[in-house]
């Protein structure tokens, strides 16, 4: 009796089907899991996910971390899909506040340049809705 | 009478622009499709999370996270997604004016907001506001990733935890079909218990390591995929949108070129008519 082994990220789905065996990089070692394994929740450390399907075939995945749940029948690898660290996102949260001052202070020359198409495109409607009325009054 | 040469570059222009907002409206009825596959793709995922969160809030019941803990409200956070890009219709204003309401609505009872803004549109509408702003990351495009997404929610799930905001709203616009979308303004913290009936059997699982450790990455986990979630689908809103829009434009621009090719003709036969009589008249006085 195989294992049902779904991937999946936030993104989308990474893979799916019957495997004999999973192996996975758990936060307290490498996890083999066999069919009617005990239901289980552990992280994932970065590493690899292997799938050994009932052919003897195997597939490899990278995963950079993520959930893993293990029910008897199944198992679900909740891969993330970016790298992840306290730091790395200490980093990026700096990075959003950083781009919240620029917003207010208006630097930011994106804005600049969204807020000038618009107006010109704004303008250009206004100049369109001028001339067609001139056209009807004639 | 505009002459007839001015017409005619006239038509010309307005073809111009009709041939492009036509281009708009197909492209972004092609790429329509493709976010709506995106959405549909990031489903399993938020689900599954979502029945694992259930299991580890059941799992210890006397170890309460701050995410799922209820506060007193003093201070509130919004999340906001909005489009980076404009010619969307009111799709950007609609959400904004809603917000606004319930920015209103929360000052008169003394309650102050921090926003998190993802996408140029919403930046460029509340700098102008007297708003405190303390997170933005724009240009997320049209396949947006969980990564970029990380450092804004970082920064609201941070002040949830250290307490400076007590309540973590996301709002973005909700798909309903092509013609109509919806702004949406969710609870993103605290996390709603799973509903117990929801777990459909009743089992645990083995935690490894404890399942008060694990909770605190699910928990992340679990609402970077909303938020995701609600950015994908904000996308799909905004082509939906923008697809309404330009069809909206070409007919218009359709409608133009009728008037203006009208206008035209009459020119053209005042002009032929005119001749005529000149040269009716000068015959006639020889």
């Amino acid at each position: 009796m195989p294992i049902h082994v779904d991937i999946v990220s936030a993104e989308g789905d990474i893979f799916s089907g019957e495997a004999e065996w999973v192996f996975a990089p758990g936060r307290l070692g490498e996890l083999g899991i066999a069919p009617r394994h005990a239901p289980l929740l552990t992280e994932l450390k970065p590493g690899e996910v292997r799938v050994e399907t009932s052919d003897g075939e195997e597939q490899f995945f990278y995963v950079t971390g993520g959930v893993l749940e293990v029910q008897p029948h199944l198992v679900t690898v909740l891969a993330d899909s970016a790298v992840r660290g306290d730091e790395l996102d200490e980093e990026a949260a700096l990075a959003a506040r950083e781009k919240a001052r620029e917003v207010l202070a208006g630097r930011s020359d994106e804005i600049d340049l969204d807020q000038a198409q618009a107006e010109l495109v704004e303008a250009e409607a206004r100049y369109r809705a001028a001339q067609k009325l001139k056209g009807k009054r004639r | 009478m505009a002459s007839g040469k001015e017409i005619r570059t006239k038509i010309a222009s307005v073809k111009n622009t009709q041939k492009i907002t036509r281009a708009m409206q197909m492209v972004a009825a092609s790429k329509l499709r493709r976010t709506q596959q995106r959405m549909e793709a990031s489903r399993p995922y938020a689900e599954r999370i979502r029945t694992v969160i259930g299991h580890l809030s059941e799992a210890n019941p006397d170890y309460r996270h701050p995410y799922l803990d209820r506060r007193d409200v003093k201070r509130v956070g919004y999340i906001i997604v909005s489009t980076d890009r404009g010619l969307c219709g009111s799709l950007n204003v609609n959400m904004f004016r809603s917000i606004l309401m319930d920015l209103k609505r929360l000052q008169d009872e003394g309650v102050e907001a921090d926003l998190c803004l993802v996408g140029a549109k919403g930046q460029a509408y509340f700098r102008r506001l007297r708003t405190n702003i303390v997170a933005a990351t724009s240009h997320v495009g049209e396949v947006p990733r969980v990564a970029d997404l990380v450092g804004a929610i970082a920064t609201m799930t941070d002040a949830y935890r250290e307490g400076t905001i007590d309540r973590l709203f996301f709002v973005h616009n909700r798909f309903v079909n092509t013609m109509s979308q919806q702004p949406e303004i969710a609870t993103l913290l605290p996390v709603e218990p799973v509903d117990k009936a929801e777990l459909q059997e009743y089992w645990d699982y083995i935690y490894e390591p404890s399942a008060a450790e694990l909770v605190d990455g699910v928990l992340d986990r679990y609402i970077e995929s909303q938020v995701y979630r609600g950015v994908v689908e904000n996308v799909a809103c905004e082509m939906a949108a923008k697809m309404v829009a330009m069809k909206a434009a070409t007919e218009n621009a359709g409608k133009f070129i009728d008037q203006l090719q009208l206008d035209y003709n009459k020119a053209r036969q005042a002009a032929i008519t005119q001749e005529i009589a000149e040269i009716v008249g000068g015959a006639a006085a020889v």
